[in-house]
């Protein structure tokens, strides 16, 4: 059997090359990458125009409606304080994004491993995820040696569970002929997991993450909110409760242009990730083509 | 055609009209298996497999033909009878079985790794390093005519270069069995009859032992020295067959009277079994 012959004999080879290669998104036209970023930038301007008229010519009072300008000037004049505080919200949010991956990802391969331990921890793991977190978070408070732990452990108890049902999910889903071949070369259990299971279970892993990215960024609202800190260890929660109370609606605006800002953040570097690990196999992250 | 009618058994392989005289490589002894719904997919299963044979194992879906193959490969447990391994290792202690390679009947590659990662795996299980197995794994794709493509991914393939990864992954270990599970099953016609041409000139080289599952009387009737024909409900053997036609076979053979005699007279024997296995 030469290459030859193959070649020869296969001819759609040759055809699955020319249609398969160009994978990558280089492949789409420069027209429509440049639309994939104008039309919504075009969007915003058009909405940001449409606010500024609208207050302008109505004569909105700030302390109703600030104008986008309005906005823009106030993150400019308050950025010291809110970018810290802003700093001090994403360390909390990334911080129990790392821990729940960790934790999540820990558990998940414990529990393939037992079908007694699964039994055990799923129904806590479920319970923790449907109680509300912000009738928890009180509790927490009240037991976690500073405020700081408290809102990071909220976050964490959030963004904790969709990492872990979807780890499960993806260690459980190994192909069996695959688990079969593995057990036909006399494969230790160690190497099942690194070499088949993990991997298998990457792009449900990935997908828990991009939940759990989100998630912990409102969590971490949510204690915030419940906590109450202010001070040196203010977040952009307690900023935004604070500029509510003192009536100033241009920083509170502010505020919450950061905050989202902070999650398309998040999510995009999610996709990022994801997107890095699965494209060059997994069919999520791959052009259809046809 | 001297064999078109004769009532051939398995004395007719070992006779001298018979290519090759086999040492027994593996005996399956009154082989049975329940399976835990209660269902009997193997009932009484007793078949001598020679050494350096080609046997094919033809029968409709539930004659309990794959069950078999897992079974000789150690993938699951027979309820009753034993399987016996033939192969005097030297210096080894006891008859255990020698290396095996199986082949499903998806080409079941792992999505995320390359074709050389893929090919890789046994001996990577085996603990050797990628570098250490480089040759050898260059060396099964050499055989299967699919060097050039080592760096691509499973998905960039055609369903029939899937399918010959999967048979260099199962030559890697240089097994001396070659179990082979429907593999062609999926495949177009003309791909199929391609792979069935590299098979047999790589058993003819290689001179492994091939136990090969099929429901097609035409491939099994191609390939093999010898046919089990099975019967469903319970599994069972229903007849063997001998294929006397010399090797190498090629693509004339299929168009041969003796061809089209020797599957007129398998596809016979099927009908008989799957009429008896209706009632």
């Amino acid at each position: 059997m030469t290459t030859a012959e193959t070649a020869q004999a296969e001819p759609r080879v040759a055809e699955d090359e020319d249609n398969e290669l160009p994978l990558a998104p280089e492949a789409e036209s420069l027209g429509g990458r440049i639309a994939r970023i104008a039309v919504p930038l075009g969007m915003l301007a058009l909405l940001l125009t449409v606010w500024q008229a609208y207050v302008t010519v109505f004569d909105v009072p700030h302390y109703i409606l600030p104008s986008p300008i309005r906005i823009g000037q106030t993150l400019a004049t308050d950025w010291s304080m809110l970018f810290a505080a802003l700093l001090v919200t994403l360390r909390i949010t990334v911080l129990a994004l790392a821990i729940a991956l960790v934790g999540g990802v820990a558990i998940a391969i414990i529990m393939a491993q037992s079908r007694w331990v699964e039994l055990a921890l799923y129904p806590y793991a479920v319970i923790l995820q449907v109680t509300p977190i912000v009738a928890i978070a009180p509790l927490i408070l009240i037991y976690a040696p500073t405020t700081q732990s408290a809102i990071l452990i909220c976050a964490w108890i959030v963004a904790f569970f969709p990492v872990l049902s979807n780890t499960t999910q993806g260690l459980r889903s190994t192909d069996h002929n695959l688990l079969n071949l593995f057990e036909l070369y006399g494969a230790s259990r160690r190497q099942t997991l690194l070499f088949l299971q993990l991997p298998n279970a990457l792009p449900y892993f990935l997908a828990g993450l991009r939940i759990a990215g989100g998630l912990s960024l409102i969590a971490a609202v949510v204690g915030e909110f419940a906590a109450g800190t202010g001070g040196r260890n203010a977040g952009l929660a307690f900023r935004l409760l604070e500029a509510q109370f003192r009536l100033n609606i241009p920083r509170l605006f502010a505020a919450l242009v950061l905050l989202s800002m902070a999650g398309v953040l998040i999510f995009f570097a999610t996709s990022l990730l994801s997107w890095l690990l699965l494209r060059k196999w997994h069919e999520s992250a791959v052009r259809r083509e046809n | 055609m001297p064999t078109a009618t004769a009532r051939p058994d398995v004395l007719e392989t070992a006779s001298p009209a018979g290519r090759r005289l086999r040492e027994p490589l593996v005996r399956l002894q009154s082989i049975s298996k329940t399976f835990s719904n209660g269902t009997v997919a193997l009932r009484d299963l007793s078949v001598d497999i020679g050494d350096g044979e080609f046997l094919s194992l033809l029968g409709p879906s539930g004659c309990g033909k794959s069950t078999a193959l897992r079974i000789i490969a150690g993938l699951g447990e027979a309820t009753a009878g034993s399987v016996e391994w033939r192969t005097a290792e030297p210096g080894g202690a006891g008859p255990t079985h020698p290396e095996i390679g199986f082949v499903f009947q998806e080409p079941t590659l792992m999505p995320w790794a390359t074709v050389f990662g893929n090919v890789w795996l046994p001996l990577r299980l085996k603990g050797q390093t990628r570098q250490a197995a480089r040759g050898r794994v260059m060396e099964a794709l050499g055989m299967v005519g699919l060097e050039a493509f080592a760096d691509s991914y499973p998905r960039e393939l055609s369903g029939g270069m899937k399918m010959r990864v999967s048979i260099a992954r199962a030559l890697i270990t240089r097994p001396k069995l070659l179990l082979m599970d429907e593999p062609f099953a999926a495949l177009d016609e003309i791909t199929r009859f391609k792979l069935n041409n590299d098979l047999l000139h790589l058993w003819e080289t290689f001179g492994w032992t091939v136990i090969f599952v099929t429901h097609s009387v035409f491939e099994s009737v191609y390939l093999s020295e010898r046919i089990i024909v099975m019967a469903a409900r319970p599994g069972r053997v229903y007849r063997e067959l001998a294929i006397e036609a010399p090797y190498p076979r090629e693509d004339d053979f299929r168009t041969s009277p003796i061809y089209n005699e020797h599957c007129r007279r398998v596809s016979v024997t099927l009908h008989e079994a799957m009429g008896e296995g209706s009632h």
